[in-house]
């Protein structure tokens, strides 16, 4: 667990590891355009490809550098730890699963969670991160989501979540992680009926239990360009129906196109986007 | 040699694997939310539609009447005869389908109507049209609305608990589940499919995913288990009935009158205690 430790506290660690994200080396193909880029550009743009606008994976940290003002963010819940609840083992026990991915990743579990300013506007900040389990929700995420929500209840204060969450719920803790759905979005109905504001920010990828219950209840609700954002899996869909799929089938201009979504931000605008809306409907 | 029989069965279905409790759950012949219908409710006035895009017959709704007490049912329905069950999608509820549930409960909370869910289900439609009509959407603001309808809400799981598609009707005061019932985060089969790259360890994952009522009560998911008659639900349709009505009203008993306030706050505290962490790394 001494590597957690050491990795949680280096911001930015997200940009430095390997895999996923803009990957190492000086040169990347962009998964978008298949364009050839020098890294430092991409990084230099947020994590997004100059060459076609595709909007790689940035890691949870990196997402508060990228969305607070400098030197804000205060963590709630850091030590927050999972167990195994179910001793589950598939192919390798959970709990090894578990420690493994901390040591990859510098995360306790898949979310962060917080406050901080967001040009000079106070808000709760709550983000899922991809390269935990896929981003997938179980017990820890929807304590750290649940509290977050009460806190910016009983503060007052405008709520943000990012997701980026294509394991929906985390199936290694079976039926709990299922309830954490009911558990956030009853944390969220609370939330409403006190008149708080919540944005959800949809990224790449948004599926499943995820999509089915937080990521869908903003009162405005962003995703940014191209993300793949659903409640089956397209694997699972054909499976089921047995056709081709449409062409831009889950993305966030699909969920556009069909009224889902309320914007499609760019990531270098999420930050004025959400300071925008946050003085159009905050208090 | 008939009590033997009985002895026997007895033996087999109190120890049945967890797969064996899926197959059971999912029993053709186990009785649906059709059946409870006509068993224990003296009247049933169905009401259709979402008022939006169609009425989706893998869910029904409607007025009902069990004893002194006027109640709204919401229900998955299989379907029994081939062309039943492929109108209902074998009880594979599309986007409006939860849109019509949450119109009727609303409607319910509205007249003061207790709600009695009963949730049987492989899971919520896995389609091109459930996605363009906002399956991820209809689910959320469900469990989301039903979190704090003003009426107290009965969910039983009566055959299949299948994930988001259960749980999408399944925010209640009392949660309870037949005993052979199963209630999970994911199909047995689409577990073994994701995490051991092949459908045929739906055994195992059926074994690791811990679905059955007694994990769930020890999970502390659900209230109470409803025992099934011997040799499970489907075997004796009138004793499951009879066992369904007194659970049903011993919950109503307890349920109505109860101030909003408090009934709202315990609905709150039994979903948000829910969940097993640390609060610190050991």
């Amino acid at each position: 667990m001494s590597t957690t430790d050491q990795a949680t506290t280096t911001p930015q660690s997200g940009m430095k590891r390997p895999k996923r994200g803009v990957p190492e080396g000086l040169w990347v193909r962009c998964p978008g355009c298949q364009a050839t880029i020098f890294r430092k550009e991409a990084e230099a743009k947020l994590g997004v490809c100059p060459e076609c606008d595709y909007h790689f994976y940035v890691s949870a940290r990196e997402r508060i550098h990228q969305v607070l003002d400098d030197g804000t963010f205060e963590e709630w819940d850091a030590e927050l730890t999972p167990t195994d609840p179910l001793n589950f083992e598939d192919k390798r026990p959970y709990r090894d699963r578990l420690i493994a991915e901390q040591e990859r990743t510098g995360l306790r579990d898949a979310a962060l969670v917080g406050e901080g300013m967001i040009r000079a506007r106070r808000v709760a900040i709550a983000i899922t991160d991809s390269a935990f389990i896929m981003g997938s929700m179980g017990s820890v995420v929807g304590e750290k989501l649940t509290r977050s929500i009460e806190r910016a209840t009983e503060h007052k204060l405008p709520l943000i979540i990012i997701s980026a969450s294509g394991g929906g719920a985390r199936m290694h803790e079976g039926i709990l992680s299922l309830m954490q759905m009911a558990k956030v979005s009853a944390a969220l109905a609370r939330y409403d009926q006190a008149g708080g504001l919540f944005i959800s920010v949809l990224t790449n990828p948004t599926m499943g239990g995820v999509a089915a219950s937080f990521a869908a209840l903003g009162d405005l609700t962003f995703a940014e360009p191209r993300a793949l954002i659903g409640f089956a899996g397209p694997r699972t869909i054909q499976a089921t129906i047995r056709i081709e799929l449409p062409k831009g089938f889950q993305t966030s201009e699909f969920l556009l196109e069909h009224g889902y979504i309320d914007r499609i931000v760019r990531r270098a605008d999420l930050k004025s986007e959400i300071a925008r809306s946050i003085d159009y409907c905050g208090k | 040699m008939r009590r033997e029989l009985a002895e026997l069965k007895k033996k087999i279905y109190s120890g049945l694997s967890p797969w064996e409790t899926v197959q059971v759950a999912r029993h053709p012949d186990r009785p649906m939310t059709s059946d409870y219908l006509a068993l224990l409710f003296d009247e049933f006035v169905e009401l259709f539609g979402d008022k939006f895009f169609g009425d989706d017959r893998a869910i029904r709704a409607g007025f009902a009447k069990i004893d002194q007490y006027k109640v709204l049912v919401v229900g998955h329905q299989k379907g029994k005869t081939l062309q039943e069950r492929q109108a209902c999608n074998f009880g594979c509820a599309h986007p409006e389908g939860y849109r019509k549930a949450l119109g009727k409960m609303k409607l319910a909370a509205k007249y003061g109507l207790p709600i009695i869910c009963f949730i049987d289900t492989p899971g919520a439609y896995p389609g091109v049209g459930a996605e363009e009509r906002g399956q991820s959407q209809v689910i959320a603001q469900s469990m989301f609305e039903m979190a704090r309808l003003k009426t107290p809400i009965i969910c039983v799981v009566i055959g299949e608990g299948g994930s988001g598609g259960a749980l999408a009707i399944g925010v209640g005061d009392k949660v309870a589940m037949l005993e052979h019932a199963y209630y999970s985060v994911i199909s047995p089969e689409g577990c073994a499919g994701i995490l051991w790259k092949s459908g045929q360890f739906a055994e195992q994952a059926a074994k690791a995913l811990k679905c059955t009522s007694r994990d769930l009560s020890s999970l502390g998911v659900i209230d109470d288990v409803i025992e099934e008659p011997l040799g499970g639900a489907h075997r004796d349709h009138h004793q499951m009935g009879a066992r369904m009505k007194m659970y049903l009203l011993k919950s109503l008993r307890e349920l109505v009158g109860m101030p909003f306030e408090k009934l709202l706050e315990n609905r709150y505290q039994k979903f948000r205690r829910m969940g097993q962490f640390l609060e610190r790394p050991l």
